[in-house]
């Protein structure tokens, strides 16, 4: 299987004054289509740095960073923009919509940027509103839908230009524990049909139980990588 | 891709706040300003010229005194001009017709109130009808002087709306007292607007002559002149003709000849001064305008930070994010001058509708469309040019310090 994302000995510092943090202190990683890998740590453990580094949002002080075999670090930034948007379909802990938008808008503008059309675009939103049970909320405003409606919403646009992976951070951590499941019963559903899931979180339990690879952080360094329940040899596609 | 841009600013503008729209103002009045200056424009010049008394475009007015002369024509002039200046220009070749008018001052009686004013002599024959075209003199109560009428009177619109000091209106079939001789009215002048024509009394050249006794003194000399053409010519033929006839030099002359252009240009040169006075109140408030969406775009920015994070992370390209807060400060712009073009329609309807009441002239509403095209056109671009900072700077954001907040 391909390898999607591709981290190389990869650092990322910040210079406070005087003072070198290092969030990410020298990471290897790699992530292979259809996996569904959870990176583990305590809040300060660089996985927040690390989401970023993984989502191509940020570059790294030193090291490559390799999205779908490109190094990010030698693209113009609209071309990472670009590939960015079509490659990785973000899930944020704060849902993170816009608020001027309707639920639909939301999932229309991914593609907006793609270039997508705009029938097209109204299509394929309608048809993933449908998918994540929410085809009645249409025209609402994020601010007239629930949490767990919201993250429904966030995971459609994630969808929406179908991308390889879907990088999700702290997905129920805004959700109670029932939303939360079905918020997870969504990715483990897009796991199944083929898509590369890549979950940040500091909830062991919620990683051993869904992921198949877990990268625990700590100080900046990868501690220990380990299997999880879910069978890394899961067939690609239903 | 671009309607996308403007749908998404628009929606973003729909959820604005009232303080957004407040820095709409400038760019409201500047362009309110500039678009009812334009429509009043040709209203302006008609009440203007009607109060200078510039009625026709093809009479040369000569009158003695010169450029200093103050107060009503003909008066308080050492050397008037007489009769026999008269009969000479009509004698030059480019002259069609001059006739001689005479404004006297005089006192006039009704309802136990004296007031003093201006009588205006009517010539008889065809000067008659040359006069009262050339005044473009209409009556809407009665009838104009005719032969018959020595011992009549035609008033200005004035003094049938009660607004000469009289304390009651003259009507037709009332009889005035003018120097103390009495006169009967047979009709009343169309409102001009004028406080010369608005104000006067019309009477026919004899009985006026008896009463104020000017004898061969002329006031005012109106030429016609043969062809419109040779206007120039014809004034400088008088002026040469006056200058022998008066033995002065040039440059010293004690009279003056004055074509309607150049009484034109006296408005003209008015109506400039307002003009540039608008526009740089226009100006002002458009750069103040300016300033105001740089400021609230500025704070735009700053505000929906976590949203430019948000839209980097799901794809948007620095140009993406760069466009759309271009175009939403230009629509601002736009929203301001579509606004004031509206307004500046309105003001210049209101005020074409008040200056033909007030003059009863019709002169119609000069609503430019390429000018409101222009303005809006320009709003638009003066919003994205204020906008092009803080667009600029809402583009570098960095996605992951953006999506933080």
């Amino acid at each position: 299987m391909k390898t999607l994302i591709d981290l190389k000995k990869v650092m990322k510092y910040y210079y406070m004054g005087e003072e070198v943090v290092k969030a990410v202190d020298g990471i290897d990683v790699s992530i292979r289509e259809g996996e569904f890998v959870a990176i583990m740590g305590p809040s300060g453990s660089g996985k927040s740095t690390a989401m970023n580094l993984v989502g191509s949002l940020d570059l790294a002080t030193k090291g490559a960073i390799y999205l779908d075999g490109e190094n990010i670090e030698q693209m113009e930034e609209s071309e990472l923009a670009q590939l960015r948007g079509k490659k990785i379909g973000f899930i944020f802990q704060q849902f993170n919509l816009i608020p001027n938008l309707t639920a639909k808008e939301n999932i229309m503008l991914p593609m907006l940027f793609q270039e997508v059309n705009l029938e097209d675009r109204e299509d394929r939103a309608e048809e993933l509103l449908n998918l994540v049970d929410l085809g009645d909320r249409m025209d609402h405003y994020p601010n007239q839908l629930s949490g767990g409606q919201q993250q429904r919403v966030a995971i459609a646009r994630a969808l929406a230009n179908n991308p390889d992976i879907i990088l999700a951070d702290e997905p129920t951590g805004n959700l109670d524990t029932k939303t939360g499941e079905l918020v997870m019963g969504f990715l483990e559903k897009f796991h199944k049909e083929g898509k590369t899931i890549i979950m940040v979180t500091h909830d062991p339990n919620l990683a051993k139980a869904y992921a198949s690879t877990i990268y625990w952080l700590k100080d900046g360094k990868i501690e220990k990588t380990t299997k999880g329940k879910v069978k890394n040899n899961k067939k690609r596609g239903m | 891709m671009i309607s996308d841009y403007f749908s998404l600013a628009f929606r973003n503008l729909k959820k604005r706040g009232i303080r957004s729209w407040l820095t709409l103002l400038g760019i409201f009045i500047g362009v309110a300003a500039v678009v009812s200056l334009i429509s009043l424009g040709n209203g302006l010049q008609l009440a203007v010229n009607s109060q200078f008394g510039v009625s026709s475009t093809e009479i040369i007015s000569v009158q003695a005194g010169g450029l200093n002369a103050y107060g009503p024509p003909g008066s308080a002039v050492s050397d008037p001009l007489t009769i026999d200046d008269v009969e000479a220009i009509n004698k030059l070749s480019v002259v069609d017709r001059a006739i001689r008018r005479n404004i006297p001052s005089g006192k006039l009686e009704f309802n136990n109130k004296v007031i003093f004013g201006f009588a205006m002599s009517i010539p008889s024959g065809e000067d008659r009808k040359f006069t009262y075209e050339e005044l473009d003199a209409e009556s809407i109560k009665g009838r104009l002087l005719g032969e018959s009428d020595n011992g009549n009177v035609v008033l200005g619109y004035n003094f049938y709306a009660n607004k000469v000091g009289l304390e009651k209106s003259v009507d037709l079939g009332d009889t005035v007292k003018v120097n103390d001789k009495q006169f009967k009215v047979v009709g009343i002048t169309k409102k001009k607007g004028s406080f010369i024509f608005d104000n006067i009394v019309h009477m026919n050249d004899e009985p006026l002559k008896d009463l104020m006794g000017y004898g061969d003194d002329v006031d005012l000399i109106a030429v016609k002149v043969k062809n419109k053409d040779l206007m120039d010519k014809a004034k400088k033929d008088i002026e040469d003709l006056l200058r022998k006839r008066r033995n002065v030099d040039k440059g010293e002359e004690d009279f003056e000849v004055s074509t309607p252009e150049a009484a034109m240009e006296t408005v003209n040169s008015v109506l400039n001064g307002v003009k540039a006075f608008v526009a740089l109140i226009a100006l002002i408030s458009v750069l103040v305008g300016a300033l105001g969406i740089v400021n609230t775009m500025t704070t735009s920015v700053l505000e929906r930070r976590k949203e430019i994070g948000i839209m980097k992370a799901i794809g948007a390209k620095n140009s993406d994010i760069f466009m759309q807060f271009l175009i939403e400060a230009g629509l601002l712009g736009l929203i301001g001058g579509f606004i004031g073009a509206v307004f500046g329609t309105l003001i210049g309807i209101l005020g074409i509708i008040g200056i033909n009441n007030f003059i009863g002239s019709s002169a119609s509403v000069n609503i430019d469309f390429v000018l409101i095209f222009l303005t809006l056109t320009g709003s638009f671009l003066v919003g994205a040019t204020a906008g092009l900072i803080p667009a600029m700077r809402a583009a570098k954001q960095n996605p992951v310090e953006a999506l933080r907040g």
